[in-house]
């Protein structure tokens, strides 16, 4: 049975916005634009709250040591990038923060992960909850076979809801979020497979914002897509970042620099150095991280 | 969709244009203090100063970082490594309304030379080309802008006529060699700040054309293809 999405949505429901449907918490209204950056910006008053930590955390594949002692703060509403050359872990770290590598046998880990309140690794941990909290956008674009609304509805009815207006309502404000909304609004029951590769992407996100994550990770978004779907993935990490709190791991050390607050610079599974990326970038403090951003080697 | 990046060029286009007024008012000031024979005048213009060192520091900063994290290309490189030699140029007439207000202040002790004419006049004509330049640089007007260097042969001249007068001046009496010193030092310094201003319009050309037209490199290339004489150099006080 397809679900027939109407022409025009329908206003707003006017029940009071639910408390909790299962472990949905109600929509956050969304925020005015965040003004132009200012020098200062995303740096309110009192430190800031770290939404990913880890320490001394370390990841063996069998025998192999792919992560080394990583210690590494990341403050909400920030965009992260990591970057080093192939092979360095990034994408291992960043597998480690929705313990996608748990799907990788032979796979040990060492240390602590935190993400808010919420230890990673503890055996305690529902890993269903920890991937709708921990968010992930992939290389290639990887939409469901199935129609536009149903791709972004698709986690919201796995997590119980059921109401048809909040669907709808949920999927505009995720299609919204990921600058998605006016291309795809008339057509919300075609496939999204016949979206353009940047489209689909922008789905990708679309659809993992709707379960409400607080961390968002990708795993060089951009690298499928060409120079224009690349940039308008750009702005929307850059607009996202009000939101969520943002980790990107890329080979594009020039978008490093344009997208990102703080960047980390990893090699052969080690933390080489962390900073705020306008300082990393024009006087970073390590002779490695110099010697890779200028090109000199990697 | 606007890029996040062009609200960052339009902050530094912006700092620098505050930079700009506040030279332009350095200029204003200095040489109220010294027509007025006003010491406290002078004064603040060294405050003034300051704050114009300050705002060199903080573009130099920004376009470094403006380079590394954007990689602006085209038009846009053009814009931020001009803007880094624009601030510079401001900065110096900072440093020229300073010099212009020390002499004021030593003047100021002593009683006047001769009523100003013509020093008035070049402040005037130089920063009336210092507004200009910014205007051009804001509206990256490359025909103004060349219109613009020519005007600073009308400078030069007046810093030459007041020369020759001075030179007079102390030829007929020696006990007025130091005031006069002083105002010769004046009129230079108003013929910097009219150099620097169209240092400043030749930066407007190239960030709008890609064009480096500074040393008279146009009117050089151009003119041997025309068979025309490459203009003779003079130093500041019209001598070759």
């Amino acid at each position: 049975m397809t679900l027939e999405v109407p022409r025009t949505m329908p206003p707003k429901p006017e029940i009071p916005r639910p408390a909790q449907i299962g472990s949905l918490a109600p929509p956050v209204v969304p925020p005015p634009a965040a003004p132009a950056a200012a020098p200062a910006a995303g740096i309110e008053a009192g430190p800031a709250k770290v939404a990913v930590e880890t320490r001394e955390f370390s990841l063996y594949y069998g025998a192999r040591h792919a992560l080394k002692s990583v210690n590494l703060d990341l403050p909400e509403g920030t965009v992260t990038a990591i970057i080093g050359p192939s092979g360095c872990g990034k994408s291992t770290l960043l597998r480690s923060f929705n313990r996608m590598n748990d799907l990788i046998p032979g796979v040990r880990v060492e240390g602590r992960v935190r993400i808010s309140d919420l230890d990673v690794f503890s055996p305690s941990t529902d890993v269903v909850e920890l991937r709708r909290r921990v968010g992930m956008v992939f290389q290639r674009p990887n939409p469901f076979p199935k129609s536009i609304f149903e791709n972004v509805a698709f986690g919201l009815r796995m997590l119980g809801l059921r109401d048809a207006a909040e669907l709808e309502w949920r999927v505009e404000q995720s299609l919204l979020q990921a600058a998605l909304w006016s291309e795809v609004r008339d057509r919300l029951g075609t496939s999204a497979l016949s979206l353009s590769g940047g489209q689909q992407q922008r789905l990708c996100i679309a659809r993992c914002l709707a379960v409400e994550p607080e961390v968002v990770l990708m795993d060089e978004p951009a690298s499928a897509l060409d120079p224009t779907a690349t940039a308008r993935i750009e702005e929307l990490v850059l607009q996202l970042k009000s939101r969520y709190t943002l980790i990107v791991v890329t080979h594009n050390m020039q978008q490093a620099a344009r997208i990102s607050d703080r960047t980390a610079f990893m090699l052969e599974g080690a933390l080489v150095e962390v900073d705020e990326t306008r300082k990393l970038f024009t006087s970073p403090s390590q002779r490695l991280t110099e010697d890779y951003i200028t090109g000199r080697f990697g | 969709m606007e890029r996040h990046f062009v609200q960052e060029f339009e902050a530094l286009k912006t700092q620098l244009l505050q930079m700009g007024g506040r030279a332009e008012s350095i200029i204003g000031k200095a040489i109220e203090a010294l027509k007025r024979r006003d010491p406290a005048l002078a004064k603040i213009v060294i405050e003034d100063d300051r704050a114009i060192d300050r705002l060199e520091i903080e573009i130099e900063e920004r376009c470094v970082e403006l380079l590394a994290l954007q990689q602006p290309l085209a038009s846009d490189l053009r814009f931020i490594t001009a803007s880094m030699k624009i601030s510079n140029d401001l900065e110096r007439v900072g440093d020229h309304g300073v010099n212009i207000a020390g002499s004021a202040i030593k003047l100021s002790a002593e009683p006047e030379l001769k009523p100003l004419v013509d020093i008035p006049r070049m402040a005037t004509l130089a920063a009336g080309m210092l507004r200009e330049a910014l205007d051009t640089f804001v509206r990256r007007d490359a025909d103004r802008a060349r219109q613009l260097v020519k005007r600073d042969d009308e400078v030069d001249a007046l810093n030459r006529q007041l020369f020759r007068e001075l030179i007079s001046y102390m030829i007929e009496d020696p006990r007025s060699i130091t005031r006069a010193m002083e105002l010769v030092l004046v009129a230079r310094n108003l013929e910097r700040v009219a150099d620097l201003a169209t240092n400043i319009a030749e930066e407007v050309v190239f960030i709008a054309e890609a064009r480096i037209i500074k040393h008279h490199a146009e009117q050089g290339a151009e003119g041997q293809r025309l068979g025309v004489p490459t203009p003779v150099r003079e130093d500041d006080f019209g001598r070759t």
